[in-house]
């Protein structure tokens, strides 16, 4: 075997400044290789959401508005789509709750125009798989909690529980009640854009 | 050393999982279903071959009291290629395992072999310990993530086979994580025990 370098002061530095400072180089070039890629996924992560949750439109365009919540004002992001006659037809927002059953609940909500729900996508959750995991599809068209068609604004989406419409997840109240208030919030942003359109 | 006594003490003798009990962390939290087990498998297995040959490579140029803080910084490199690579171009395998990945760094089977073994044998050696040390690695998560996802999820590699039943959700969850990684570690050592006595 080779001899080993003497662990002297100069030894050291050198070989640790030598390691970094490649190891550095090659990071920065697979990242220079990656970041076009990782931009695209993500962008075309949320465009596919985006079509999931809103009735068919021609195009849509993104803002950010600012929403109450319990933590103060946040800024919220908000797609709002268009038909070929540039009438809206209706929004989607990227909505959250901090207090899902494992921390930070994220969902593309869409709503019509009317401000019905017509459809949401689960973004992130870190809720327990096989109980509040399955939110992704208990709220669908075809979930024993649908959602779908409901409206925030006239009848306020709460769980059963808390005197509510919505069937929460077996086993999953918390996770439910995250995600009626991520809806919730979501439809704030809506309204407040109808509002300043009208004025 | 030969090359064969190295795939086998990889694969079975000291197999990271069943037999040196190394990297338990990963093993319990990606093993929910076959899929990610052999995924997470697969990443920490080129992560530890890529390790061990650079480490290898630099045995003699790294002197022992810094040897520590070099090695993490050769296996931080390799587990963030990997994560960037994943998350550019298989971005749903990213959107399962992703949490998991930068685990890597400091699963203990990475430093232990980069310090057990590739800082002290030749660079073709320190390969192959790698790689088979990371197939043994992936063959035991994928084992306890098929008996847990059919347990648990009553699927096998995302194929449902008991239909509308719910499965047993236990299995999914870390209680059951534990108990088939504590039986199944019963059975392979039984067998282990069996063969040898022979």
């Amino acid at each position: 075997m080779a001899k080993k370098a003497e662990s002297t002061l100069i030894n050291m530095l050198l070989a640790l400044t030598l390691i970094a400072f490649v190891a550095s180089l090659a990071l920065a070039f697979v990242n220079k290789m990656t970041k076009g890629p990782i931009e695209e996924v993500n962008k075309k992560k949320v465009a596919e959401a985006v079509a999931k949750v809103l009735p068919k439109y021609e195009s849509y365009s993104v803002d950010t508005v600012t929403v109450k919540t319990d933590k103060g004002d946040m800024p919220m992001v908000r797609y709002t789509a268009v038909d070929a006659q540039g009438a809206m037809v209706g929004q989607a927002m990227e909505s959250w709750d901090d207090n899902g059953f494992g921390g930070k609940l994220t969902a593309m909500v869409g709503f019509d125009a009317e401000g019905n729900i017509s459809g949401y996508e689960i973004l992130g959750s870190s809720e327990t798989p096989g109980l509040g995991a399955k939110a992704d599809k208990w709220f669908q068209k075809d979930g024993k909690g649908n959602v779908i068609g409901k409206n925030p604004g006239t009848n306020p989406l709460m769980v059963k529980k808390d005197n509510g419409d919505v069937d929460a997840i077996t086993g999953s109240t918390i996770t439910s009640r995250a995600f009626c208030r991520l809806v919730t919030l979501a439809y704030s942003a809506f309204n407040n854009e109808k509002g300043e359109n009208e004025q | 050393m030969k090359a064969s006594e190295i795939i086998k003490n990889g694969l079975i003798k000291e197999n990271p999982t069943w037999v040196l009990v190394l990297g338990m962390c990963p093993t319990l939290a990606t093993t929910t279903s076959a899929i990610n087990g052999l995924c997470m498998g697969l990443a920490t297995t080129f992560v530890l071959m890529m390790s061990n040959i650079v480490i290898s490579l630099l045995k003699s140029v790294v002197p022992d009291k810094v040897r520590i803080p070099c090695f993490i910084v050769v296996i931080a490199t390799f587990v963030t290629i990997v994560q960037m690579v994943m998350q550019g171009f298989i971005p749903d395998l990213y959107a399962s395992l992703g949490l998991f990945i930068p685990l890597i760094v400091v699963n203990c089977i990475v430093l232990g072999r980069a310090e057990a073994f590739a800082s002290k044998n030749n660079v073709w050696h320190s390969l192959l310990d790698g790689l088979f040390m990371g197939l043994g690695f992936t063959w035991a998560l994928t084992l306890l993530g098929i008996v847990r996802e059919a347990l648990g999820a009553g699927s096998f590699f995302g194929v449902n086979f008991i239909g509308g039943a719910d499965g047993m959700l236990l299995f999914i969850l870390a209680p059951g994580g534990f108990i088939c990684l504590g039986l199944l570690m019963a059975l392979i050592n039984h067998i282990r025990s069996k063969s040898k006595a022979k």
